[in-house]
C-alpha cells in the first residue's frame, strides 16, 4: 500500500460507515393486533409480487371489502415485478411499504430488525400452518396468506390418451408413462420451462415428498442432498432421465412460460413439475383457450413410503409488518384480515393457512388417493440459506438445473454422478465453513 | 429602412470611458471570470460525482467487506475477497466466452468500415440505408433480447426465413454453447454496426472533398482512395472503436442475460458478477469482482494505446 491509497481507503471507509447506517434501530417493535376496528386509521401501503391482480383490480376488491370493516384504514398496492431484487435495494432504507412480503435473502436472524412481531409462536400455532417457517426467538414475524404443495400439473386427457389412469408411484414408473406419452400422442411429454428459469427452481420443492420426512430440511444442511437415495437427488435424477430420453421439449432454451399454459391446457404439452398455486393460472388458460379447465389435473411426486404418497405443504411469501412503519396496528389488521377473512387462498384454489379450514377442492383426488400431507420443520431453514450462498450451489436459483438440463441433452460434457458429485462436495465444504458440521 | 434605424437606436449607448482604459479589470469582475466556467460545470459534475464516481468509491469499499447486500451488519475482511478471486479460476473461466464477442467486434468494424464507405459516396437512396443500419442501436437492449428469442425459436423467424430458401435446418440455435454464443454474438453485431457505422460515416465525412476529386484525377480507384485516404484519416477514430469493442466484449450483459440468462455455456463475466451479488448475496466478493473487470479494461485499453497511439492526423 503506497502513500496514495490511503487517502482513498479513508474516503472510502467513512462513506461506507455513512451509507450503511441505516436499518436496526427499533429492533423488537411489536404489531400488535388492535381491539377496536373502528379506532385504527391511516394509510398503508402493501408490497406485492401479484402485479396482474394489482392491475386487473382484484386487490382493490379486498381492500373495500377490508374497509367495511376497517372504515379508517385505506390500503395502497404496489406490485413488483422483480420482487426479490427490487425490496432487497428499498430494504437498505426505512421506506419498504408498511405491509411486505418476506424476500428470501433476508437472513432469518434479521426478521426482528426488519420486521415488528405478531406474537409468539405458541400462541399463533394454535391458529396457523407455517408459523415455523418465520419464527425467531419464540416470535412469528410473518404470516404467509397460502400454502402450497408441488406437485405435477397435467392434462388429463392426454394422459388418459396414452392409457395411464393411475398415478405413476415410481420414477421409473413416471417414465415409462412419459414414454407411452410420447408414443401414442403429439404431445411433449414433459416441458421444462428453461427459459423462463423460476419454473426449474420447483424441483428443489420435491424435498420431503420423497421420503415423507418432516426432517428433510435438517437433513439438507447436515448431510449432503446429492447422496445416493436422498430427495434432492431423486429428483434431480428423474429430470436428468426425463431429458436425456427425449422426453421433454425439443429446443428448451426458447421456452416461453406464458404460451405454456394453454398449450398444456390444449394437450400440447402433457406434464410440467410445479404446484398447487399454478393450477388456477392454468385453468384460466384452459378457459381463455376455450378448452374444458377441468382436464387440468395434479399429481403428486413418483414416490411412495408405506404404500403412501406425500405431498409437502409449505407457505408460499409470508406477509410481515415493517419495523418502521407508522402505522403498525392498521399493517397488522390488514394482514390478519387478509388471511382470515379475504378468502384469497380460497380464490386461488390453495390450501388455507388456518388450521381448521377444508381442503380445495382441486385436491379431492389427494383426499381420495389417501395423500399424506406433511408439514417440514423449518428451524435449520436459515442455515439452509447460508450454505446453499456459502457454496453459490443455489438450490433455489435456476442455474444449477439448467447445467443439469444441458447435461442430459448433451449440450454439457460429463456424467450425472460426476455432476451431482461436484454439487454435493461443494455443499459438504460449505457445511464445514459455515460450521454445521 | 425604419427597421434598421430603430434597431440603431436600440444599441446600448457608448461605454464608459473608464473600461476602455487599459488595465486589469476591477477585483469583482475577476472573480466572476475566474468562477463562470465552474458555475456551468456545477450540474454536470455534480451528476458525475453522484452517478459515476461516488458508487465506485462505494464499490471499492464493499469489495473490503463481506457485505450480503442487506443485511445492517457488515465486516471488514480486508483483501479476502480478493485473495478469494484470484484463487478461484474458474471465475475466469468465463472471459473465453468474450472471445465470441470479439471476433463478432472485428466482423462489426469491417462491415461499419464497409458501409460507411459506400455511403459516403453518391449512392441512391443514401440517407435511408443510413437510418437502416443505425436503427438497430436505437431500440432497447431489452427490447432486442426479447425479439431474437422469437428469432431464434424452433420453427422460429430465422427457421422460416430459411426455409423460404429452401434450407430446412433442425437447429436448436441456443441449444449447444457453440451454436448460442455465436447466435448471441450475431445479435451483438447487429445492435452495435449502427453505432460504429455513425463514427465512421463522421470521420469519413471530415476528410476534404478535394482529396477525391485530386485522387481521382491522378487515376486513383476506390479501393486506393480508401487505403490511402479514408483510412488514415478515420484512424484516431477507428483506434477508438476498437478499445470501445475490445472492452465491450469483455463486459458483455444485456444480450445474454435477458436471452439465456447465462446457461448453456453464455455466461460472461458480468453475469456471473451480478449472480455472486444478487443470487448469492455475496456483494463484497462480487464488488471485488467489478473491480477487478475495471482494472483489466482499464489494462487493455492502456496496452492499446500503448500500440497505437494517438497521432494527429495530417493529410495534406
Amino acid at each position: 500500500m503506497n502513500r496514495r491509497t490511503i487517502p482513498v481507503l479513508l474516503t472510502a471507509g467513512l462513506l461506507l460507515s455513512a451509507c450503511t447506517g441505516v436499518g436496526g434501530t427499533s429492533k423488537g417493535a411489536d404489531a400488535k393486533a388492535p381491539d377496536d376496528p373502528s379506532k385504527v386509521s391511516g394509510t398503508i401501503k402493501v408490497l406485492t409480487v401479484r402485479t396482474d391482480l394489482v392491475q386487473d383490480g382484484t386487490l382493490k376488491k379486498y381492500a373495500a371489502d377490508f374497509r367495511k370493516i376497517y372504515p379508517k384504514v385505506k390500503v395502497e398496492f404496489e406490485g413488483l415485478t422483480n420482487y426479490e431484487a427490487e425490496v432487497k435495494i428499498r430494504m437498505n432504507t426505512k421506506n419498504y411499504g408498511d405491509v411486505l412480503l418476506i424476500p428470501a435473502v433476508i437472513k432469518k436472524g434479521d426478521y426482528p430488525k426488519f420486521f415488528a412481531s405478531l406474537g409468539t409462536q405458541a400462541e399463533r400455532a394454535k391458529k396457523y400452518r407455517f408459523t415455523g417457517t418465520t419464527t425467531v426467538d419464540g416470535k412469528v414475524y410473518g404470516q404467509s396468506p397460502v400454502g402450497v404443495a408441488p406437485g405435477f400439473l397435467y392434462n388429463k386427457k392426454v394422459w388418459q390418451e396414452a392409457g395411464i389412469t393411475d398415478w405413476p408411484t415410481t420414477p421409473a414408473e413416471f417414465l415409462t408413462a412419459l414414454k407411452a406419452i410420447k408414443s401414442k400422442t403429439d404431445a411433449d411429454p414433459y416441458y421444462t420451462n428453461f427459459a423462463a428459469q423460476w419454473p426449474l427452481t420447483s424441483w428443489t420443492y420435491v424435498n420431503g415428498s420423497v421420503s415423507c420426512d418432516t426432517g428433510a430440511t435438517t437433513k439438507l444442511v447436515e448431510s449432503d442432498p446429492w447422496a445416493k437415495g436422498a430427495d434432492l437427488r431423486v429428483g434431480d435424477t428423474l429430470l436428468y432421465d426425463i431429458v436425456h430420453e427425449g422426453l421433454a421439449e425439443k429446443d428448451p432454451t426458447t421456452t416461453n412460460w406464458e404460451a405454456s399454459k394453454p398449450r398444456l391446457a390444449k394437450g400440447q404439452i402433457a406434464t410440467q413439475w410445479l404446484g398447487t398455486w399454478a393450477i388456477v393460472q392454468f385453468q384460466d388458460a384452459a378457459k381463455k383457450a376455450g378448452v374444458d379447465p377441468a382436464d387440468i389435473g395434479f399429481m403428486p411426486f413418483p414416490t411412495q413410503v408405506d404404500g403412501k404418497f406425500c405431498a409437502v405443504i409449505g407457505p408460499d411469501y409470508n406477509q410481515a409488518v415493517n419495523v418502521h412503519s407508522e402505522h403498525k396496528a392498521a399493517a397488522r389488521a390488514w394482514i390478519d384480515w387478509f388471511t382470515d377473512k379475504s378468502g384469497y387462498a380460497k380464490d386461488n384454489l390453495s390450501i388455507s393457512p388456518l388450521k381448521d379450514a377444508s381442503l380445495p377442492e382441486v385436491l379431492q383426488p389427494y383426499e381420495e388417493a389417501g395423500v399424506k400431507f406433511i408439514e417440514v420443520d423449518d428451524t435449520e431453514g436459515a442455515r439452509l440459506k447460508l450454505i446453499d450462498s456459502e457454496s453459490e450451489v443455489g438450490i433455489y436459483a435456476p442455474d444449477y438445473r439448467q447445467d443439469l438440463v444441458d447435461l442430459a441433452r448433451g449440450a454439457r460434457k460429463g456424467s450425472l454422478d460426476d455432476f451431482l458429485g461436484d454439487l454435493g462436495k461443494r455443499w459438504t465444504d460449505a457445511q464445514q465453513s459455515v460450521g454445521t458440521r | 429602412m425604419t427597421g434598421r434605424r430603430a434597431a440603431r437606436r436600440k444599441e446600448p449607448p457608448p461605454l464608459p470611458a473608464t473600461d476602455a482604459k487599459p488595465g486589469p479589470p476591477p477585483r469583482r469582475a475577476r472573480l466572476w471570470r475566474g468562477v463562470t466556467p465552474w458555475l456551468f460545470l456545477i450540474a454536470p459534475l455534480a451528476l458525475l460525482l453522484t452517478f459515476t464516481y461516488a458508487p465506485i468509491v462505494n464499490m471499492i469499499a464493499y469489495s473490503f467487506t463481506d457485505w450480503d447486500g442487506v443485511s445492517p451488519e457488515l465486516h471488514y475482511t480486508g483483501a479476502g475477497n480478493y485473495t478469494e478471486l484470484l484463487t478461484r479460476p474458474e471465475l475466469f473461466e468465463v472471459f473465453f466466452v468474450s472471445g465470441y464477442y470479439l471476433a463478432a467486434s472485428a466482423l462489426q468494424i469491417v462491415a461499419a468500415l464497409y458501409f460507411a464507405t459506400i455511403l459516403s459516396f453518391n449512392v441512391r437512396f443514401q440517407n435511408f440505408f443510413k437510418g437502416v443500419l443505425f436503427f438497430p442501436y436505437l431500440i432497447n437492449g431489452v427490447a432486442i433480447g426479447f425479439v431474437f428469442l422469437y428469432f431464434f425459436q424452433d420453427g422460429g423467424t430465422l427457421d422460416s426465413v430459411l426455409s423460404l430458401f429452401g434450407v430446412h435446418t433442425d437447429h436448436a440455435w441456443l441449444g449447444t454453447p457453440t451454436s448460442a454464443n455465436t447466435s448471441l454474438a450475431g445479435v451483438s453485431v447487429w445492435r452495435y454496426t449502427g453505432l460504429n457505422f455513425v463514427l465512421f460515416l463522421g470521420a469519413i465525412q471530415s476528410v476534404p472533398g478535394e482529396l477525391y476529386e485530386a485522387a481521382e484525377l491522378d487515376g486513383a480507384n476506390r479501393w486506393h482512395q480508401f487505403r490511402y485516404i479514408i483510412a488514415p484519416g478515420i484512424k484516431p477514430v477507428l483506434s477508438l472503436t476498437v478499445i470501445l469493442s475490445i472492452s465491450g466484449s469483455l463486459s458483455v450483459f444485456e444480450i445474454p442475460y435477458i436471452m439465456t440468462g447465462g446457461a448453456t455455456g453464455t455466461e460472461t463475466f458480468v453475469i456471473q458478477t451480478v449472480k455472486l451479488a444478487f443470487q448469492f448475496n455475496k456483494t463484497g466478493l462480487a464488488s471485488a469482482a467489478a473491480v477487478v473487470l475495471l482494472l483489466i479494461v482499464l489494462a487493455a485499453t492502456w496496452v492499446q494505446r500503448r500500440f497505437v497511439p494517438d497521432d494527429r492526423v495530417d493529410l495534406v
